[in-house]
């Protein structure tokens, strides 16, 4: 059973987790940088703060569920699931080759321990209700966490599922929109906006709540909120930063989709010393 | 010399309502198969589980994009999730869900297709599906069934819920005869012989095999013996009873309420270029879509009747050498 850690021990596994991810993603050449970062410190307090899981019995039936609906930044998850033990630390530099069990996007098939395969926006949510009541029907208390983008929520099945989930009031499940302002082809507001996001949330049933993503014991404390609010689920709107933790790429739109050079590898990991 | 069977073709179940029955009677049975509907659930008769098991039936309202990932879902955590709607909706509005959700990572999950073909009738072509097999078929890994009539549907559905892995039936929505004996048994990638013949087979699918065996009497008459088989096995196919029927028979005949185009047909062409090649005739719906009508009006202006796989087999005999 995975234990709660410190702050102090949190922060260092983002830290370290970050340098991963720009290691990985850099030699591969290719991949999604920026929303891989925004989302280190979701990931890592969910993992190590939060969810009920179990390193040593992956698929024990009671153990808290986890799917990146926005799978192209997967390399957050997988270096989460490494500093677990849940996936080979010393295979993350394989990502995006042949054979890897860490592909391009999470895929079930390489890596057993993913609860889903992702990487076509807009499906994560619902899988993750379908989950949900699973778990109601059965009487089992475990929950299930899904990390949407911002840019994902403008696929119309979000709605869909956002209105499923407060009808069939599946209290279990919480939804974090990693809320980075960014996407594929620039800044949310420019490509389709999706404010006023948290009033849609709230109209559509949802318990939101707005946060700072890169907040740990701020983003602890939703958590424990989300679980003690029943008869609807709740979605985090987790405001953060993209290509958070690197100057060069923060707030920078190139680096949702291009691998830093091997240069800007070596100026990012000093700046993550 | 074989004996034939002669077929009193009666009316049953809608395949539809089969469907439904079956699944509630699936349900007392097993605890873990679960529903999705969406808002058609009077009409694919999901609505008869629903009222057994309020519990474990959801209604998804008309979003038949989401129905299809809660099921995965639903089954990714073990569930036996049975999720349906008219074919045309829960393939055409549901298929990326399908494809990325369900088949790619290989998920236990049952998609049942009510309505299909042509021969819902007065609704019209928005309603009507002539393409659900040809988009299941595409999705690796699945398989795809298409009943005949009451008592294939009822051991289907349970052959579908014991499979481990995605599957989808197809349901229409008229009364349909009854071809297959009551003992008859069906598994995944096999066919039923109905008749035995060795001048020509006709290889048929849904309300074509009552139409095939309406045929078979016919040609019979004129000294013509027709083997006719339901080929309720979309995918995978029953590639020996196909490879066997070519081999013994030379002339090959597959009708089907579907589009022509992209169909059963084009499936047994493959497996026949495989093994025996030997004449083809085809039956299906050509290019096009159909109108409101009545269903039988429709299967007659579209070319879905007896008549016209009598035709079909007829040339297909023409050419044999």
């Amino acid at each position: 059973m995975i234990h709660s850690r410190s702050l102090a021990e949190l922060q260092a596994i983002a830290k370290r987790v970050r340098r991963e991810i720009v290691e990985m993603i850099g030699e591969a050449k290719s991949g999604h940088p920026g929303g891989s970062l925004s989302a280190v410190e979701i990931c890592t307090t969910l993992f190590f703060g939060v969810m009920r899981h179990d390193p040593a019995d992956p698929v024990w039936r009671d153990r808290d569920r986890f799917i990146l609906s926005k799978g192209h930044g997967c390399p957050v998850l997988y270096c989460v699931y490494a500093e677990c033990g849940y996936a080979p630390k010393d295979q993350l530099n394989t990502l995006r080759k042949l054979g890897s069990v860490y592909q391009g996007h999470p895929d079930k098939r390489f890596l057993p321990v993913l609860e889903a395969s992702t990487g076509s926006l807009g499906q994560g949510l619902s899988i993750a209700l379908g989950m949900g009541l699973a778990a109601r029907l059965d009487g089992r208390g475990w929950r299930t966490y899904v990390v949407l983008g911002d840019g994902e929520v403008q696929e119309g099945q979000i709605w869909e599922a956002a209105m499923f989930g407060a009808y069939h009031k599946v209290d279990n499940v919480c939804a974090i929109v990693d809320y980075n302002k960014i996407q594929l082809d620039g800044f949310v507001k420019d490509i389709m906006e999706i404010e006023p996001l948290a009033a849609k949330w709230r109209a559509f049933g949802w318990h939101a709540i707005e946060l700072d993503g890169h907040d740990i014991p701020a983003l602890q404390a939703a958590f424990a909120e989300a679980a003690a609010t029943k008869g609807r689920p709740t979605v985090l709107i987790a405001h953060t930063i993209k290509g958070k933790g690197v100057s060069f790429m923060e707030n920078n739109p190139k680096f949702h989709g291009t691998a830093p050079t091997p240069a800007e590898v070596q100026m990012a990991l000093q700046e993550l010393q | 010399m074989p004996i034939k069977t002669r077929y009193e073709l009666k009316l049953g179940l809608a395949t539809r309502e089969a469907f439904g029955r079956a699944l509630a009677k699936l349900g007392r049975e097993n605890p873990d198969i679960v529903v999705c509907d969406a808002d058609l659930s009077k009409s694919t008769y999901t609505a008869l589980f629903a009222q057994e098991f309020p519990d474990r039936f959801f209604s998804c309202g008309i979003a038949e994009a989401n129905m299809v990932a809660i099921g995965a879902g639903l089954a990714s955590a073990g569930k036996i999730p049975f999720v349906s709607s008219f074919s045309c909706f829960g393939l055409n509005k549901g298929f990326e869900q399908l494809r990325v959700t369900v088949a790619y990572p290989n998920v236990n999950l049952k998609i049942v297709g009510t309505h299909s073909g042509i021969s819902i009738g007065e609704d019209g072509p928005s309603q009507m599906s002539v393409e659900d097999l040809s988009l299941a078929c595409s999705l690796a890994g699945f398989t795809v069934l298409s009943p005949a009539d009451e008592v294939a549907m009822t051991a289907l559905v349970r052959v579908a819920a014991e499979h481990i892995g995605p599957v989808f039936i197809r349901a229409g929505r008229p009364k349909v005869p009854v071809v297959h004996s009551p003992g008859q048994t069906f598994a995944i990638g096999r066919s039923v012989e109905l008749t035995e013949g060795t001048d020509v087979t006709i290889m048929a699918s849904g309300l074509l095999v009552a139409e095939a065996i309406r045929a078979q009497e016919a040609l019979e008459a004129e000294g013509i013996g027709a083997r006719v088989i339901d080929l309720y096995s979309i995918k995978p196919l029953d590639r020996e009873a196909i490879a066997r029927a070519a081999r013994e028979t030379g002339a090959i005949v597959v009708a089907e309420e579907h589009l022509v185009d992209s169909g059963l047909g084009v499936r047994v062409a493959q497996v026949v270029a495989e093994t025996c090649p030997c004449p083809m005739e085809f039956v299906g719906i050509r290019n096009t879509y159909a109108e409101s009508a009545t269903p039988e009006q429709l299967l007659e202006k579209y070319g879905l009747v007896a008549r016209d796989v009598i035709a079909a087999a007829q040339r297909a005999l023409a050419r044999k050498t």
